[in-house]
């Protein structure tokens, strides 16, 4: 590799790609080439840096200076001072939400955002280019491949991974080794070992952004289990939404094929083993194995029951294992550093790290990964940055449409697989929404379902039709129709398709309603009772009203589209309840904060 | 030894083979549960719900595609899974349309049985948003009404699985699933066969066959026709279970005399027909054989078949016999030789045939079967539809005394009777083919080898000096993997005997339903082929070329076998079907 005194990176994530780190980098190089720079500086595309409220992100190294929020037009100034004269570009650099302090002196190891976190599934991202293969083998890639391949046995592997206690990242949390175990013990000529990218939480981008950061990581982990199963064949089920990490799988596979790494007797061991990607078109349903393993072989995507499972009767009837990215984001650095070290992190049953991606109301929107037991208040409070605008916070929902809501007085719960499962959550794979007073839970609840409703199969009866009627209710009750007995109703539908559904789909499908019910049955009762939204979030249940503060601007009064508001010049408007649409104009209008929602 | 698995049922300790679903095993602890969109051999799926089970486990297990483990604690009857059962048939019926009492399948339905055995107190109770559909019934054959779907998916696998067809499927996702053609096609539009296996898969009111009893009504009440009838060789053998009267019992003599008290000028018989295909299809066979003909010959009795062959495997229209099916040589006959000797005009005839198969609709509307601007057959009812009839008209079908059939078109041999079982056909061909080939007389008539429900049956027979490679296969599934192996070179055969339901007509799309936990108790193509093959024994005479009502019709009529007259009047010929069709 060539050396360069300087290395700018870009990053290639998926919310800086949208908010323009393409344009940026296309810059530098224009830029540096023009400044004579191009031979000592080096402009690389990385994977997600995680902060993505703060994209487009540069980082600059060997300083380590954390640019956020960058602009095209920022970047010749960066070039000019930087990278040219030395100079830091203080108004660039990232300023810590909680501290309000600039980071310039600052390593990224001490920002807040980054202070608490642990980085094992996405040790890469962020820091290698993920198109070069390279520079994934300097950073000790294929190393754990080799070590498997030339001093374990598939049995030992199997036993590494089985001590290291690492549970499947994808929701369900089941031992890792365990599904290998199962997998090596069916005896068949040919096995598969499957890679599940079918991320589909609403707004979980944990798998995509370690797929686009960091692919070989993958692929060696895959090449790993499946010489500890005795597979000779892998398939990546990944979502066509994801054209980034396509791109970069089918390159890394490329260039693995190129280096012996993939493909026959890899180093030299006899071990036969290939790689083919299959894309998925984005059913929410084939994250679930049996469905994902139906769409790869050309089948409507929808569920079978278990048993047989797949370690026994997989993959066009072979046996297959499945596992989730991130999951396998771990494998190369147990087979590495050890079962003991994994084992070192986290807690005693959920061991390692866990990515999750915090989004909603919270200031630090973007990419997380911390050790397993690590307070949720951490991840919303110190690293999220707590919720934007001094709002109150009020739930957390972690598990997406699987999961659960979780109140603020459970905030001090540690992020294990048990512990969740226990308040009635879920860890998931790892979407973390959080909500604050504004949000109604019973809408939130609703917003769920709407999502599973759409998403179900079909095929069996509780899921198809359940979670529909249950839907119905939600939102009855949301538009003030609400009528005793929905609750009951609502949690018999809801044990019913829990006990009773085909698949995990429709079997967790109910948890964002029991959890939201169980710790938020006031506004519940609210809405039902005395037809109101505690949040004032609810368009039908909610008034708007002009209070004294009113001066009489008559700006209101112009921008309702339905005439309802009425009132002299300089005197106290009104709004005719009977007319008003409700459409929140008049709100977003006033400059004296006269109206209110009530 | 068989692997034996013990498991405990409701404190019940069964032991049964390893593999044998919770469903079975329960059945054998005495213990029914409840199923839907089980179907024994055909879907099992676990996609209903209706069959959990608790097995200590997160969630509950489906009984009909749960597997047996020893020392498994199966508990079928607790609170908790009589609530969700409960529950999930609720939730069914609500988006179901529920009108009953106007159901073709009133009284006997699954989805209702269930209703009553589960104790469903308020079919409003999960009262939601309801999928309408439009009803097709574009098709000669088949209705769908979707409205009455409860996604059991039974259509679906009768017809991917047990036929090879695979029109229908479930089409979009979640509560707007639907079992449609591709592209929203009606089943008239796609390259369906018409067999009517969906029909008989369905649980409910879903699907049922395009109604002729109004029609044949209207006939029977028009003075200026002469209206006459055939019942084919299987409907005697189900039609009893309409009436109370236990499967496998054959009601041939109670079936004519109903169709007398309906009000048909003359009562037939197709298996009179049956033995006039055999002198057809068998003497046609014979010149294949010395002239080096097309072989192997295919029988073309099942219009299904017909339809399939023409549609999926059109290289193999040459080898299809020429012959008519019975019911349209029947029918032909009637028009032509009863007419001439009644001196009736054969404009004046209407023909109603009674068949057990809904492909007998499409089939009686081919243009190639008619002549003179007529139709051979002019209307077909199933045996479902002729039971109804009978019912409408207050006949007390139980308690009918024994009729026989009209004469010169209505007797049969023992051979005529059993076409409608799978390897029927063969077996009477046989029976000819072996004596008028050798000129001997035959010590054994059953050919054991033919019959039974084995998809594909193979036999060699003997028939002078020649080794005459035979084989039998029903559904078309089974045709098509028969006709695969004939196409690849792996086997050879002189002739084929192709029935498109399996099990062959006594269980064709037309007949009486049998209900999914009766299937697991019985298997209706056993025991109504029984029925058929006693009344077989029971006759006087056993061969088709014995039958001397079809001798005298040669005599007086049509001169011989295969003559230009009986080509003429008796054989037809097929057309390529596109697989698409637009």
């Amino acid at each position: 590799m060539e050396l360069y005194r300087s290395h700018v990176l870009v990053c290639g994530g998926t919310g800086c790609s949208s908010s323009g780190s393409a344009k940026l980098i296309e810059r530098f190089e224009e830029q540096l080439k023009e400044k004579g720079l191009d031979k000592e500086v080096k402009v690389v595309r990385t994977g997600c840096f995680g902060l993505c409220e703060a994209g487009p992100v540069v980082i600059v190294y060997p300083e380590g200076t954390f640019y956020s929020r960058v602009k095209v037009e920022d970047v010749d100034e960066i070039v000019a001072e930087h990278l040219l004269k030395g100079r830091r570009v203080q108004r660039l650099v990232y300023v810590d939400h909680k501290t309000h302090e600039s980071t310039v002196q600052k390593s990224l190891s001490e920002i807040g955002f980054y202070k608490q976190q642990m980085r094992v599934a996405l040790r890469n991202c962020g820091v290698i280019d993920p198109e070069n293969i390279d520079e994934y083998i300097a950073f000790d890639g294929y190393k754990a491949l080799a070590k498997a391949l030339t001093e374990m046995t598939p049995d030992q592997v199997i036993q590494e991974i089985l001590d290291s206690g690492l549970r499947g990242r994808g929701g369900a949390g089941f031992p890792t080794g365990k599904k290998w175990q199962f997998a090596k013990a069916t005896q068949a000529e040919h096995k598969y070992f499957v890679c599940n990218a079918d991320e589909g939480d609403p707004g979980a981008f944990m798998d995509r952004s370690l797929l686009e950061g960091d692919p070989h990581a993958i692929l060696e982990a895959m090449a790993i289990g499946g010489y500890a199963i005795g597979a000779d064949e892998g398939w990546i089920y990944v979502r066509a939404e994801y054209p980034i990490a396509v791109k970069r799988l089918e390159k890394a596979i490329e260039q693995a094929h190129e280096y012996g790494l993939l493909g026959e007797n890899i180093f030299g061991t006899g071990f036969n083993f290939d790689i083919h990607i299959r894309l998925g078109a984005g059913a929410f349903v084939c994250g679930e194995e049996t469905a994902l393993m139906a769409s790869i072989e050309g089948k409507r995507g929808e569920p079978r029951p278990k048993p047989p499972f797949p370690a026994v009767k997989g993959l066009f009837e072979s046996p297959t294992n499945i596992n989730n990215v991130e999951t396998l984001g771990n494998v190369a650095q147990i087979i590495l550093k050890g079962a003991d070290w994994f084992k070192s992190i986290g807690t005693e049953r959920s061991t390692g790290t866990k990515v999750f991606a915090l989004g909603g109301k919270i200031n630090n929107t973007g990419l997380v990964e911390v050790p397993m037991g690590i307070p949720l208040r951490t991840i919303i409070e110190d690293i999220g940055g707590g919720c934007p605008n001094g709002k109150k916070f009020k739930a957390v929902q972690t598990g997406g449409p699987s999961g659960g809501c979780i109140p603020a007085a459970l905030l001090d719960t540690p992020v294990e697989y048990d512990t969740l499962t226990a308040i009635g959550a879920m860890m998931g794979s790892g979407g973390m929404i959080v909500m604050d007073e504004d949000n109604c839970m019973v809408d939130i609840a609703r917003f769920f379902l709407d999502f599973t409703v759409d998403e179900s199969c079909g095929k069996c009866t509780p899921c198809r039709i359940g979670t529909r009627r249950m839907l119905e209710i939600l939102e009855r009750i949301t538009q003030g129709k609400g009528e005793e007995g929905d609750i009951e109703k609502l949690q018999t539908l809801a044990e019913n398709i829990k006990s009773s559904a085909l698949c995990g789909l429709g079997q967790t499908a109910p948890n964002p309603v029991l959890s939201t019910i169980k710790y938020f049955r006031d506004e519940y009762e609210a809405h039902i009772r005395e037809k109101r939204c505690p949040a004032h979030h609810c368009q039908a249940l909610l008034n708007y009203e002009i209070t004294d503060a009113c001066r009489g601007c008559t700006a209101c009064a112009r921008k309702c589209p339905v005439n309802a508001i009425s009132g002299n010049v300089k005197e106290r408007h009104v709004i005719d309840q009977t007319k008003c649409i409700k459409c929140g104009n008049c709100m977003a209008t006033c400059k004296f904060g006269a109206i209110i929602k009530n | 030894m068989e692997n034996l698995v013990k498991l405990t049922i409701d404190g019940v300790s069964v032991e049964v083979p390893a593999g044998t679903t919770v469903l079975e095993a329960a059945k054998k602890a005495g213990i029914n549960i409840p199923t839907l969109c089980y179907l024994k051999d055909i879907n099992q799926i676990g996609a209903c719900r209706m069959c959990i089970v608790d097995t200590g486990a997160r969630a509950f297990g489906a009984a009909c595609v749960l597997p047996v483990a020893n020392g498994m604690n199966v508990k079928t009857n607790t609170p908790k899974i009589r609530e969700a059962r409960r529950v999930n048939l609720e939730l069914l019926l609500s988006n179901h349309d529920k009108k009953c009492l106007e159901c073709p399948r009133n009284q006997k339905c699954e989805l209702q049985q269930m209703c009553n055995d589960l104790g469903v107190e308020d079919v409003d109770k999960y009262k939601g948003k309801m999928n309408q559909y439009d009803i097709d019934d574009l098709s000669p054959s088949i209705v769908r009404d979707n409205n009455k779907c409860i996604l059991c998916r039974r259509c679906v696998a009768a017809c991917n699985k047990t036929q090879a067809v695979g029109v229908i499927g479930p089409m979009g996702r979640g509560f707007k699933t639907q079992i449609r053609s591709p592209w929203d096609q009606p089943l008239n539009d796609v390259a369906c066969i018409n067999c009517g296996q969906c029909i008989a898969a369905c649980p409910t009111g879903a699907l049922y066959e395009k109604d002729s009893t109004k029609a044949v009504w209207n006939l029977l009440s028009d003075t200026t026709k002469h209206v006459v009838v055939q019942p084919a060789p299987a409907v005697r053998a189900a039609l009893g279970e309409e009436f109370g009267i236990p499967m496998g019992t054959s009601v041939t003599g109670k079936m004519a005399a109903a169709l007398r008290r309906l009000g048909f000028e003359k009562v037939f018989d197709t298996d009179w027909a049956a033995d006039l295909t055999i002198m057809e299809e068998g003497t046609e066979f014979i010149g294949r054989l010395k002239n080096g003909g097309v072989l192997p010959m295919i029988t073309s009795c099942s219009p299904g078949w017909i339809k399939f062959c023409e549609t999926y495997y059109p290289d193999f229209i040459p080898n299809l016999s020429s012959c008519k099916s019975p019911h349209e040589m029947e029918g032909a006959m009637i028009k032509s030789y009863w007419a001439q000797k009644e001196g009736i005009d054969p404009k004046d005839i209407r023909v109603v045939s009674v068949m057990p198969c809904t492909a007998k609709k499409f089939e009686a509307k081919r243009p190639e079967l008619g002549h003179d601007g007529m139709q051979d057959v002019d209307e077909v009812i199933t045996t479902r539809e002729l039971a109804k009839m009978i019912k409408e008209a207050g006949i007390d079908f139980a308690n009918l005394p024994d009729e026989d059939f009209d004469p010169m078109l209505g007797e049969s041999s023992g051979a005529g009777v059993i076409f409608g079982a799978t390897g029927g056909v063969m077996e009477a061909a046989l029976r000819t083919v072996y004596e008028v080939v050798t000129g001997k007389t035959l010590d054994k008539v059953d050919f054991t080898a033919v019959r039974g429900i084995e998809g594909v049956k193979e036999a060699t027979i003997k028939v002078g000096d020649l080794d005459v490679n035979v084989a039998v296969a029903h559904g078309t599934a089974n045709a098509a993997k028969l006709l695969d192996s004939v196409k690849n070179g792996e086997k050879t055969y002189h002739f084929i005997e192709i029935m498109g339901c399996p099990g062959g007509c006594v269980t064709g799309g037309g007949q009486p339903f049998v209900s999914a936990q009766k299937r697991m108790e019985c298997d209706p193509k056993v025991l109504r082929a029984q029925a058929l093959y006693t009344e077989d024994a029971n006759k006087p005479v056993r061969k088709s070329h014995e039958n001397a009502s079809v001798n005298v019709l040669y005599k007086e009529f049509l001169g011989e076998p295969n003559s230009h007259k009986a080509h003429e009047l008796l054989h037809t010929t097929y057309v390529k079907r596109p697989k698409y069709t637009k």
